[in-house]
């Protein structure tokens, strides 16, 4: 029966995620917005497919944040945070209190007490880590300066709850050790109680386990279980990694997702990290895709519905008082105008941990039952609200912005990513990275055999472990930044599938391949990439040359007529392409393909390869004509009277 | 005026091996490059191994009444390649010969950056030689394909040329093609002239 009903959970989740998503990525309002009005769809006021039990969910689901934050770790190297420190501590911090100030004193200017200000605005100063990010990184805009800054923002606000926590009591009046309801609420979120220096030993014994494990052993791990060559072991191990984290930093008392962040910016410079990532973005996508939807079935219509004058009311406000903290901080940080603007609409919701504070906060009588039930919807309206704020920002406030600017703004690129992708680095790879490197050109490599990446960090290349023909990890390598990816791979349905999806996904990407028999040159030509080459034939010409050399051509004439062979060859295989292009049924069997192949490549090759350069240097009409000219003369020599 | 078809169509044929290193050539060709009527061949980007395309060479100089050689002055001379496309491409029986008049009454035109002064290419000068005498080789090798050897157009002191000079030598250039391309300098006073430069500054 328990089995039955799980399974009718999961079809109503992932049905109102299929059906909704598209539509509302079609509709280009992306897929946050989807989610959330799937989870309203299907939630208690509309479909009533779902009810209270939406909650558990989404608790549930709000492990997808931890996964979230640990791959935003994997894209942050550890000096690239540590100059984000100003931003974080200074942005993140000063936004947290000007925010909770703001927003209390608005508060008791209508008629609560001072403690309640305080404690409403703390739970409303947090923005939606999950919305934010997942939304900025949907548009691409994770690394331009206003990503930054909200990530920065997010993250001292994930630092900042454990205090807040801590803090809550303190405002009910209550004392904070040894309430058993404090610990109750706090366990949700980060285990136990913070009790005296024992605990801030065991946090620090933790950390620097972590950072020792993540910098020493994760490449062992990894390699070991890379070479079992079993992808699901390595997915396995992925997330086993990252829950095992989680429930750490649950145990000492910290927030799962700064401990999944940390993991994560430790493992940044490890060579299997695009593989990480591969491995738990789709995990994290459906995670947050079911927790948008449980947010989207948790919003209160009836209460709504109730009171929607107050609601509304109190929705624009949080939403305003939050941009104008965000928008003037912005500013003071040095967002230029267009940035600042996304900025602040980005961070102007409440965030999911506001439901976790609002409920603590009742659980502890810092604020009333009406006013949690509003708080709650506020909340949650205010985050289904965030897609079509940056929607209107996009289309109405932006314009406006960059038309009042004299010249256009440039976007920060903050880190330059390799111009060159290497798909496949066996020996035919390995020349063209060799070349590259030699002429000071970075490029990144995937290569799904992990001996050779051994040996090839040993001389100092940067080499990712992966299978190439997959989506997410051609989009962990970076193929929106790149300018060209060269396809190496020998297999030759791989390489197809690897062209495919680039010219599907980044149709800006140029792609130059390696070709690898007639067939595989055919399907090269029928899909217009960028540039081929067929593996073995120059290097089989080039020793053509020699075996003329051999039998006495002169260097240069060989090296010529080689050159006159190219350049037939290349129409030769133009021809038999529009043959294999028409009626593939002549080719029956493999054996009997090459031989008609090899048929017609040789018949064309007997009556062409004419060398126009040698009639131009030695030139027998010309010595003919010559010849003829001067018996004429000597002719009428003969004619002439002496 | 635009849409009115060329009197004459022009090949600018580049050739340059260090194209990325160009100060005065880019600038020139920058200058023409949109002109209509105008064709422009970067010559070691199409043939960068020196396997030059006879039949599509032939073709091109049959399609086009005045071919302009560009090229840097090395050695008092031209860079290699374009030794080579005259080696392979004037084939005897097309270009010269009983047989061979397939370019006759087409002109021929050298475009030359140099990095020495006009005053230094005079008879008695440091150089010796004037510029017309040094290329004496290349027109001697038009008449003999039934061709006509326009005056050079010729960047002198290109070492010590600012921006400004550049860009001035560009906008002689464009005006110098667009009249060709037109027809608006007739043969006898063309031929009075030293360098087609001059045609221009009266």
């Amino acid at each position: 029966m328990e089995q039955q009903d799980f399974f009718y959970q999961a079809l109503v989740y992932l049905l109102a995620a299929v059906v909704s998503v598209p539509v509302a990525k079609r509709l280009g309002f992306g897929s946050v917005l989807g989610y959330l009005l799937a989870g309203i769809i299907i939630g208690p006021f509309v479909l009533k497919f779902i009810g209270s039990e939406g909650e558990d969910v989404m608790h549930f689901a709000e492990f997808g944040v931890v996964m979230m934050l640990f791959l935003i770790g994997l894209e942050l190297k550890p000096n690239l945070l540590w100059q984000m420190r100003r931003s974080i501590f200074g942005l993140g911090g000063l936004q947290l209190i000007l925010t909770t100030l703001a927003i209390a004193l608005v508060v008791i200017l209508l008629g609560q007490t001072p403690k309640e200000g305080i404690a409403i605005g703390l739970m409303l100063a947090l923005s939606s880590t999950a919305i934010v990010l997942q939304t900025l990184a949907e548009k691409g805009l994770i690394k331009q300066a206003s990503g930054q800054a909200s990530f920065s923002v997010l993250l001292f606000q994930d630092m900042a709850v454990i205090p807040i926590l801590a803090l809550l009591p303190l405002l009910a009046g209550f004392h904070p050790g040894g309430d058993p309801a404090h610990a109750e609420g706090a366990r949700q979120l980060l285990g136990r109680d913070i009790t005296g220096w024992f605990q801030v030993g065991l946090i620090l014994v933790v950390i620097s386990g972590i950072v020792f494990a993540g910098r020493y052993l994760a490449r062992y791990i990894f390699r070991v279980i890379a070479r079992t060559g079993l992808r699901e072991i390595f997915t396995a191990t992925a997330l086993l990694m990252v829950i095992a984290i989680a429930m750490l930093m649950n145990l000492v008392g910290l927030s799962p997702a700064l401990g999944a962040f940390l993991a994560g910016v430790v493992l940044a410079n490890n060579e299997y990290r695009h593989e990480l990532e591969a491995d738990i973005e789709p995990f994290k996508g459906l995670l947050l895709g079911l927790f948008f939807i449980s947010v989207g079935a948790s919003i209160d219509f009836n209460l709504l519905l109730k009171m929607p004058g107050t609601i509304v009311g109190l929705l624009f406000l949080l939403i305003g008082i939050k941009f104008m903290v965000l928008f003037i901080l912005g500013r003071g940080f040095g967002l230029k105008s267009r940035q600042n603007t996304l900025f602040s609409f980005s961070l102007a919701q409440g965030g999911e941990f506001a439901f976790v504070l609002v409920a603590f906060g009742l659980e502890k009588g810092v604020v009333t039952g009406p006013i949690g039930g509003i708080l709650f919807v506020v909340v949650a309206l205010s985050m289904a609200i965030t897609p079509i704020l940056l929607l209107f920002n996009d289309k109405v406030v932006e314009p406006l912005v960059v038309r009042n600017q004299n010249q256009p703004e440039h976007d920060e690129i903050e880190e330059t990513d390799n111009p060159v992708i290497i798909a496949g680095f066996g020996g035919f790879g390995l020349v063209i990275g060799r070349f590259l490197i030699a002429n000071g050109i970075k490029a990144t490599i995937l290569d799904d055999n992990p001996e050779n990446i051994q040996v090839l960090r040993k001389f100092g290349f940067k080499v990712y472990y992966g299978d190439a023909s997959r989506a997410d990890l051609l989009k962990a390598a970076g193929c929106s930044q790149a300018k060209v990816i060269v396809v190496a791979v020998d297999d030759k349905q791989k390489s197809l599938q690897i062209i495919d999806l680039v010219q599907r996904h980044y149709p800006n990407l140029k792609i130059l391949a390696r070709a690898t028999d007639m067939e595989h040159t055919y399907e090269l030509l029928k899909r217009k990439v960028d540039g081929f080459d067929r593996d073995t034939f120059e290097s089989s010409l080039q020793l053509g040359i020699k075996v003329l050399n051999q039998l006495g051509y002169q260097k240069y004439q060989a090296h010529r007529l080689a050159r006159a062979f190219r350049k037939h060859n290349s129409m030769v295989i133009k021809e038999l392409s529009q043959h294999y292009g028409e009626d593939e049924k002549k080719y029956l069997s493999e054996t009997k393909k090459y031989a008609s192949e090899l048929e017609e490549i040789f018949r064309t090759e007997q009556d062409d390869v004419s060398h126009h350069t040698d009639s131009s240097w030695d030139v027998d009409s010309l010595r003919e004509e010559i010849r003829e000219i001067y018996s004429e003369m000597d002719k009428e020599k003969d004619i002439l009277p002496n | 005026m635009k849409s009115m078809t060329p009197k004459h169509k022009i090949a600018i044929l580049l050739f340059h091996p260090l194209l990325h290193k160009s100060r005065v050539n880019r600038e020139l060709i920058r200058a023409v490059e949109d002109l209509e009527g105008v064709t422009l061949r970067i010559m070691y980007d199409l043939y960068p191994e020196f396997s030059i395309d006879v039949e599509v060479e032939q073709e091109m100089l049959l399609a086009h009444d005045l071919v302009v050689w560009q090229h840097p002055f090395y050695w008092y001379s031209s860079p290699s390649l374009l030794k080579e496309w005259i080696d392979i491409v004037l084939q005897h029986g097309f270009a010269y010969g009983r047989e061979g008049k397939a370019l006759a009454g087409k002109k021929v035109m050298t475009t030359i950056s140099s990095g020495g002064k006009r005053e230094i290419y005079k008879e008695g000068g440091i150089r010796k030689y004037t510029i017309r005498q040094l290329l004496a080789p290349f027109e001697q090798t038009v008449k003999l394909c039934n061709m006509e050897y326009l005056p050079p157009f010729v960047v002198h002191g290109t070492h010590l040329l600012d921006a400004q000079g550049i860009s001035e030598a560009a906008g002689d250039y464009r005006r110098v093609i667009s009249s060709l391309r037109d027809g608006l300098f007739s043969q006898e006073e063309l031929q009075k002239y030293e360098y087609t430069n001059d045609i221009i500054q009266q």
